[in-house]
């Protein structure tokens, strides 16, 4: 709220349904005039519930929101001019596409002419011209969509919430409607909040995604980061794919650890969350940054056995059994060498400490 | 040979049957085996609802009774003008003789005579007189003998209303049903004091509409709660807004009585809270203010639950994307909800208002004089008065009447549009 450049603060948000356990634990988060933000996770992780508490259909149980600097816990819902989609659409069916438009306008009581104006215009960015006067029963799914958009824009809030808006449609559409939400972003400059449960939509869409579990945000950065560091092990699973090695820290040497795993492999390390020597930690490293083969000094270097090769036409595949784990996968790019590669052969295999990450025991 | 490349090739089964045939034949015994599933209830309803209301639809125009009764009379007063003002000539005379001899020997004048007595009073005692005078009668001088007999023989109206009744059809039900008579001079309104059908027709449709109004009015908010609430709740909601549909008609009927008289439940309460004075208690029973209000009661599950199972199946979403549209509550509600419900009103009330405008146990126990519907006259003319003929075309004519407003309601709402679930 003191931050001139967030247009959403929480501050120490909690909110409980049963009056027994909390489905947001004490919510802390600044959104940034302008920004991207998706708020990510499984379901149940309480990133629909932090959505429902801005948009006012859910009152915190304890804590403060606040919208440009003014807190709104007792704002209801239609004086807050945010725009939210619905992951439904929850476009109204008695009404044709245009009416569904104006009925922000009309409820703001702007001149006949002016919402017209603002109609067309709102229909024109969502590239639906000329469809105003049929009913929402009657546009496909991905068009339903767009006027679901278009209607949260055409006020024009400075904040628009959106639900999984894109949970309905099939992939290929969806993949399209990512690209065009992010440039109707950009090109309005409006601030949006996101939530999703598909990752890969958060990776392409967001500035900043707030990974949620468990009431709590484990992790809030941009995609890059959160998929080259992950502070976690949650969040190292949650986004992109991900090795886990457990074992237990040997000696903290700076940015770096020893690890030891249960068969005695000792391991190199980043240290990004790790509780001291002597203590458990689970070991996260990404499928395409194992190299086969090796030559030349790499950090770690162990020996694998490969148990099954699948091929993906651009990269290939690999599971192994590695120092235990035989859910191994390592990722190799297609360049046409065709390697000679067998299942049941045994290879080594290694990998740079930088892209070993050491964080928190899972079991 | 050259028509057959001509002509496009039959298709054919493997025994060289024509396909469609074949098809026919096959669908054929589906829709037999089909047909026989509900033979059994088919047959029941036509013999035991269809034909008995076509009988009764039948009454309504059916006078035959006359011209069996009395043949030769209606024969002969065919040659009658009955606007001469002379009673008709010694022929007439002699064969209301031969004809009231074969009647009494088989007792059927009186029931000509109560037939008649519809028409115009006196009629049914004429023939009760007559029929004790006419075996004694001698040949020759039957005017002068019927006269004797009962002086209503010299008057020129009786003759005219057996004649007007002669034919086997008669359209005198159902201009009784609407107040109207047949008199020598055409068809005209009965004398003010004796119309009641139409104000009972009227008040039936008035009456119904209030009905089906606060049925309206009081069971949407509940049909709201049924599909809002939590399912724990919303199954106990609706326990209670079944339970008086398990218990018997005539129970909540009088429950009613209990509640609604003078020195009833309400007006003790009333008078107890001091609301009302001892001797001033409201009249809420026996009359249209406590058939409104039993009836509202009996018939509101029926608007409660159409509505409920389309309310049921509007997404919370959309009120809720109204109101985050700027909509305040109840912008939200008459703008986004409520038109969504119009199916559900649509099938809730179609439903009260026919229901109601048939409705006779309870503006029978509860209704006095001046709240009772048509169904009542109906009723009273099929169990007392014996009146079929009239009762069968008041039937008609209320049959007719929710016909024409379900057209009509049609045309407004649309069938389609109506939900029932």
């Amino acid at each position: 709220m003191d931050d001139q450049d967030s247009i959403v603060s929480f501050r120490e948000v909690q909110k409980s349904y049963d009056g027994v356990s909390l489905v947001v634990k004490n919510l802390n988060l600044d959104i940034k005039r302008g920004e991207f933000l998706t708020m990510l996770g499984p379901s149940g992780s309480g990133k629909t519930t932090c959505l429902m508490m801005l948009a006012g259909f859910e009152a915190a149980t304890h804590g403060e929101i606040f919208l440009n600097g003014k807190p709104i816990n007792n704002v209801p819902p239609h004086k807050r001019g945010i725009g939210m989609v619905f992951q439904n659409y929850a476009l109204f069916p008695h009404m044709t596409v245009a009416e569904n438009l104006a009925f922000p306008l009309q409820v703001r009581k702007i001149g006949r002419a002016e919402q017209e104006a603002k109609v067309k215009r709102a229909l024109e960015m969502v590239e639906l011209a000329g469809f105003g006067a049929r009913r929402p029963a009657q546009l496909s799914g991905g068009q339903q969509q767009r006027v679901a958009v278009a209607r949260a824009l055409v006020f024009e809030p400075d904040l628009v919430l959106m639900d999984e808006p894109l949970g309905a449609l099939d992939k290929q559409l969806r993949e399209q409607m990512q690209y065009e939400i992010k440039h109707i972003h950009e090109s309005l400059g409006v601030s949006v909040v996101y939530v999703t449960h598909d990752q890969s939509e958060a990776l392409t869409m967001s500035d900043r995604i707030a990974v949620f579990n468990d009431g709590v945000i484990q992790q809030l950065s941009g995609p890059d980061d959160l998929y080259e560091n992950p502070q976690n092990s949650f969040v190292a699973q949650f986004i992109g794919e991900n090795n886990k090695l457990t074992g237990t820290v040997k000696e903290l040497n700076g940015a770096t650890c020893q690890v030891a795993l249960a068969d005695g492999t000792e391991l190199r390390a980043e240290k990004v969350n790790v509780d001291g020597v002597g203590k458990g930690t689970t070991l996260s490293l990404r499928p395409e940054r194992v190299e086969l083969e090796p030559n030349g000094g790499m950090d770690n270097k162990v020996t694998g056995r490969i148990e099954e090769l699948i091929y993906l036409g651009d990269h290939i595949r690999i599971r192994m059994s590695v120092a235990g784990n035989n859910d191994f996968i390592v990722k190799v790019r297609n360049r046409g060498e065709r390697r000679r590669l067998a299942e049941g052969q045994d290879i080594e295999i290694g990998w740079a400490a930088a892209d070993c990450k050491a964080l928190d025991l899972v079991q | 040979m050259t028509d057959l490349t001509a002509e496009a090739p039959v298709l054919t089964t493997r025994d060289g049957k024509p396909l469609k045939a074949s098809l026919a034949r096959a669908l054929r015994r589906e829709k037999l085996r089909s047909l026989m599933l509900i033979a059994p209830l088919l047959v029941f309803i036509v013999v035991t609802f269809l034909a008995p209301i076509a009988d009764m639809l039948f009454r309504s125009i059916d006078n035959r009774i006359v011209a069996e009764t009395l043949p030769k009379t209606v024969v002969a007063l065919a040659q009658w003008d009955e606007t001469s003002g002379n009673l008709p000539d010694e022929t007439v005379f002699q064969a209301l003789h031969d004809d009231l001899l074969i009647a009494v020997e088989e007792k059927t004048h009186t029931r000509l005579g109560s037939r008649l007595n519809y028409e115009a009073s006196g009629m049914s005692s004429l023939f009760r007189t007559t029929g004790r005078r006419v075996k004694r009668m001698e040949d020759g001088s039957y005017a002068e003998q019927f006269i004797n007999a009962d002086k209503d023989w010299g008057d020129v109206k009786t003759w005219q209303i057996l004649k007007r009744f002669s034919p086997p059809y008669t359209a005198g039900y159902f201009l009784n049903a609407v107040d109207a008579q047949v008199t020598p001079d055409g068809i005209e309104m009965k004398p003010e004091n004796q119309r009641l059908y139409l104000l009972l027709f009227a008040r039936t449709m008035m009456l119904s509409l209030i009905i089906t109004f606060s049925c309206l009015l009081f069971g949407y908010p509940i049909a709201y709660l049924l599909a809002t609430l939590p399912l724990r709740y919303s199954n106990l909601l609706m326990i209670l807004v079944l339970l008086p549909f398990w218990t018997s008609l005539l129970v909540r009927t009088s429950a009613w009585k209990v509640l609604l008289q003078q020195q009833g439940v309400i007006n003790d309460a009333l008078v107890w809270a001091g609301l009302v004075s001892n001797t001033d208690r409201l009249v809420l029973i026996n009359n249209q203010t406590g058939t409104i209000i039993a009836m509202t009661h009996i018939l509101m599950p029926f608007m409660i639950l159409p509505l409920y199972s389309v309310m049921k199946t509007i997404s919370p979403s959309y009120v809720r994307a109204a109101k985050s549209l700027g909509a305040t509550d109840w912008t939200a509600f008459w703008r986004v909800y409520f038109p969504q419900t119009v199916p559900g009103i649509g099938a809730g009330a179609i439903l009260v208002f026919i229901l109601s405008i048939g409705y006779y146990i309870t503006p029978e126990l509860v209704g006095g004089t001046e709240g009772i519907f048509i169904s009542n006259r109906i009723a009273y003319h099929i169990s007392s008065s014996l009146n079929w003929g009239l009762a069968a075309a008041l039937g008609v004519i209320l049959l007719a009447m929710v016909l024409l407003l379900f057209y009509v309601y049609d045309r407004i709402v649309g069938i389609d549009n109506v939900k029932l679930g």
